[in-house]
């Protein structure tokens, strides 16, 4: 061996000695054995649902890979993927139905059968449908599971059903778009960036966010030396790889965006040919933005003028393989369809919309629809009652969940909702207002949660049904759109753990007990999706096989030879957008200034970590391993000037007196004096959660103000303020 | 016998710290909980706003002149196929020598008695798959193969990039190599 220089072969001849004395060992580091039985499924430890391959040996799942032949995952996973294990194997779970009983004036949970905790919803929600209506059920749902369980809902007769998803994420950003482009975007992002020359993330903090597939090509566009230009008030990961790093003064993002519009026009730097087959309402953008210059911007953003100048020519060099990135959690100061728009407008300048490089279009895989519950059980007759009765809110597309929880206090909406089934989410920290959400499950006639954790939401309920994890269970298949079409398949990896039921066999089970049976005309699940994958010309043999089946890509990009259409009221890019204007909304992007808080107050910011997917993963032993508490980062001096040190604990009290805490302190550089910043999902209250209880602070906690988006009726959360409190202890 | 000198590039330009790596090699070796073979180090210079960052996925360097092997009183910790450092458990006594020895902070003690550490998951090796942090990182920031071979990509890596191995000034030769 060429390696075996002094030391190594001193080495090698003093393991031969001792040989002698030890035993012989031949193969001295055993193979650990972790290869098993692979079953081929999709993750759902976050919303990608990147395919995996599971290890399984005698009914364990030994580890978790990436399924090489799965687009979206291309082999490779985050860790949450691989940190799936700790949400099977948590000792948390909830392992029995329960109900909740009152004895001497306590109340507690009693474990029951599956039996009584269905039947007592079903006998609960036929006195509901009698005596307030079918409509006065909301159902809550976050997840691919969820889908049975809508169409019981909707059978039932209730148009009330929504995911946090919209109002607290997405909405300003689709709507945006689609208002813009006639296409909102979706889930895969439709983005090219593995062809990128130019990134710009203004409002992602990809890296940090772990969307599997979004996260390679972007390392591909690093590593091809695509120019990266960050806009954020904190120094990302990703800032730490951009040309052009922005610390932005929190909420001036649209003075930022309306300043590169201006140097772009200006600078005649903007994509012409583009514009003009394309779009309308230059002409009034030209005007819009004649006096936002990078010095105007300057005053508000905090941003040197010659950055923006700089910026706007790094992104303009580049294009059309140029992306303003959309992000994904666009619900921030309650002005958010009017930013997303700027984020669009600016996208439509560099002429990426359907461009190599750029925002591509997506193709998927025609599935035959699934429709039963539009033939079985009630009409629906009424809208759902999402809003304030004399709200106007122009653009919908899903539900605005905070309604669903508004309409439960009498009088709010056009009717009242007087009972919640809750599917997989927390509502108590995805929603802003955390009392409101308690006080609102006060005046319910019932309240379902379904669940695999005991998370806070499911201590609310009056019956709590455990489902089984993503490893367990069957959901429908799904086909998303993305630059080439598939088709994938959840199906079990394990048996059920505990006494928990996938949600296939819970909505079944209700459908039946309320006399709504024939929505599901199938015993097995495998009945259901081979005959579904049948309909939709797909083999369920291979899908079970290999867990995904590719379509044939079609053309994606104007290079591949697209023709480009847009699906808006003049059939063209609306710079200008005529709906906003009939909706008596600003139809170019203005800026408006944000709140301000209180003096010496710091502005709450929030984001993710690499390892966890909201509150959801927090009590995972595995992922705890590596981020097991979160920190409130604070600028160093801004920490000096209030006395803290390096972890310092210290309680977070926000404007309306809600407190979290005691956290850390992260005393750093990577963020402006002016605001301070945590993971979300963190700060569990709930004793169940027995790993996640009590570890770090919940920005969801000091969440209780949020601004309403006039367009979507979205909820703004990026509107509070904070101070810290050293704990002495 | 030809030479083998196994190495693993880490391009730290790529790396976004996601941890997937840790997590891979924990589930692939069945690491006890409360231990990893592999981290990630986020360095961030300067004060606000000029700053810079760089984050390194590291490990065991398996070095060539590995200082925890000629410290090793049993033998345990040795050199085996391609120059890849290993300890035989059966070896070890857990006197922490090696620990002592090491540079890098590469080893920890295993709950039932031995030191244990990074194999380069030779296991995989063998079978001519990568190891299980090299398949699942996202960020294709690890790269893993022969520096003997002036054709592998760990060879044209080292040969066109900008690298630096971690205490160049131990006399190691450490085989971590880090693109920057």
């Amino acid at each position: 061996m060429k390696v075996s220089g002094g030391t190594a072969a001193g080495g090698v001849l003093f393991s031969g000695l001792t040989t002698k004395w030890w035993g012989a060992d031949k193969d001295p580091i055993p193979d650990p054995g972790t290869d098993g039985k692979i079953v081929p499924s999709f993750c759902e430890m976050c919303f990608w649902k990147c395919g995996i391959h599971a290890h399984v040996q005698n009914d364990k799942v030994t580890k978790i890979v990436g399924n090489p032949d799965h687009p979206l995952s291309r082999g490779r996973l985050c860790p949450r993927g691989t940190g799936g294990l700790g949400l099977l194997y948590d000792p948390d779970r909830l392992k029995r139905p329960q109900l909740r009983r009152e004895k001497d004036g306590k109340q507690y949970f009693e474990d029951v059968s599956w039996d009584e905790a269905l039947g007592f919803i079903a006998d609960k929600m036929k006195k509901l449908s009698k005596e307030h209506g079918p409509e006065s059920l909301a159902l809550f749902s976050h997840g691919k599971g969820g889908s049975w369980l809508k169409s019981v809902v909707k059978a039932y007769g209730s148009p009330n059903v929504g995911a946090p998803s919209w109002a607290q994420c997405m909405g300003p950003r689709e709507v945006g778009f689609e208002l813009t482009f006639g296409s909102g975007l979706g889930s895969p992002e439709p983005l090219d960036l593995h062809n990128a020359r130019c990134i710009t993330l203004i409002g992602s903090h990809l890296g940090e966010n772990m969307h599997n597939t979004q996260v390679q090509d972007f390392a591909d566009a690093v590593g091809k030396r695509a120019d990266i230009i960050v806009v954020d008030p904190r120094f990302s990961v990703a800032a730490g790889k951009a040309k052009h790093w922005l610390p932005i003064k929190p909420g001036t993002d649209t003075a930022l965006l309306l300043a590169w519009m201006h140097v772009l026009i200006k600078e005649k730097l903007y994509d012409r040919d583009y514009i003009a087959r394309h779009a309308t309402g230059f002409d009034k953008l030209v005007k819009h933005v004649e006096e936002k210059t990078p010095e105007w911007a300057f005053t508000k953003t905090g941003i040197d003028p010659e950055l923006i100048r700089a910026s706007a020519r790094t992104m303009a060099a580049a294009r059309p393989a140029s992306i303003v990135h959309p992000g994904r959690h666009s619900t921030w100061y309650g002005n958010d369809t009017n930013r997303m728009r700027a984020v669009a407008i600016l996208n439509a300048l560099l002429g990426s919309w359907g461009r190599r490089g750029g925002i591509y279009l997506k193709s998927s895989m025609d599935l035959a629809p699934y429709k039963l519950h539009e033939k079985v059980g009630h009409k629906i007759t009424k809208p759902a009652a999402d809003r304030a009765k004399d709200a106007v809110i122009p653009f919908g597309g899903e539900s605005l969940v905070q309604g669903f929880r508004d309409a439960s206090f009498p009088g709010y909406a056009e009717y009242d909702i007087k009972a919640w089934i809750v599917y997989g989410t927390n509502l108590i920290q995805c929603l802003p207002d955390r009392k409101k959400t308690e006080k609102a499950i006060q005046n319910l006639d019932l309240m379902v949660a379904i669940d695999v954790l005991p998370t806070e939401i499911t201590g609310w309920a009056d019956v709590i049904l455990p489902e089984c994890t993503y490893l367990e269970r069957y959901d429908d298949l799904w086909a998303p759109g993305y630059i080439e079409p598939f088709v994938s398949l959840r199906q079990p990896v394990v048996k059920p753990m505990y006494d928990s039921k996938p949600n296939w066999w819970i909505s079944k089970q209700l459908a039946k007990r309320l006399g709504l049976g024939a929505l599901f005309p199938w015993d097995e699940p495998e009945e259901y999706l081979r005959a579904r994958a049948d309909a939709s010309g797909i083999s369920f043999d291979a899908l079970k096989a290999k867990g995904v089946v590719h379509g044939r890509p079609e053309p994606a990009t104007t290079e591949e030879g697209v023709e480009l259409t847009f699906d808006t009221p003049s059939g063209k890019i609306e710079l200008y957008s005529s709906l906003m204007a009939e909706a008596g909304l600003d139809p170019l992007p203005t800026f408006e200034p944000p709140n301000v808080g209180p003096a010496g107050s710091f502005r709450l910011l929030f984001g993710r970590s690499p390892v966890h997917t909201f509150g959801r993963t927090t009590n995972n032993r595995m992922l705890g391993e590596i981020k097991s508490e979160n920190e409130v980062w604070v600028n160093a001096r801004a920490a000096k000037e209030l006395g803290l040190r390096q972890g310092a604990r210290v309680v977070v009290e926000n404007q309306d007196g809600a407190k979290t805490g005691p956290m850390k302190v992260k005393v750093t550089q990577r963020i402006r004096p002016d605001c301070v910043y945590m993971i979300h999902g963190f700060g569990h209250d709930d004793k169940r959660l027995h790993f996640a209880n009590g570890r770090g602070g919940s920005d969801s906690d000091l969440i209780t103000k949020a601004a309403v988006d006039p367009a979507v009726g979205s909820t703004g959360m990026n509107v509070n303020f904070v101070t810290l409190e050293e704990v002495m202890s | 016998m030809s030479a083998t000198r196994y190495a693993m590039v880490v391009d730290t330009r790529r790396c976004v710290g996601c941890n997937a790596c840790v997590l891979a090699c924990k589930s692939e070796n069945s690491v006890p909980a409360g231990y990893c073979r592999d981290w990630i180090v986020e360095e961030v210079r300067g004060n606000y706003p000029h700053l810079s960052a760089e984050i390194r996925s590291e490990r065991c360097n398996h070095c060539s002149h590995a200082p925890c092997v000629a410290n090793c009183p049993t033998g345990a910790s040795h050199i085996e196929e391609g120059g890849v450092v290993l300890v035989n458990h059966q070896k070890c006594t857990g006197c922490k020598a090696c620990m002592a020895a090491c540079p890098y902070d590469a080893r920890y003690v295993h709950p039932e008695g031995y030191v244990d550490k990074c194999t380069f998951c030779i296991h995989r090796v063998r079978r001519g798959e990568d190891p299980a942090c090299v398949s699942i990182c996202p960020t294709k920031t690890l790269h893993f193969g022969d520096l003997d071979d002036p054709n592998s990509e760990v060879s044209q890596l080292v040969r066109t990039r900008k690298s630096k191995v971690k205490g160049p000034e131990t006399g190691c030769d450490p085989n971590l190599f880090f693109l920057v």
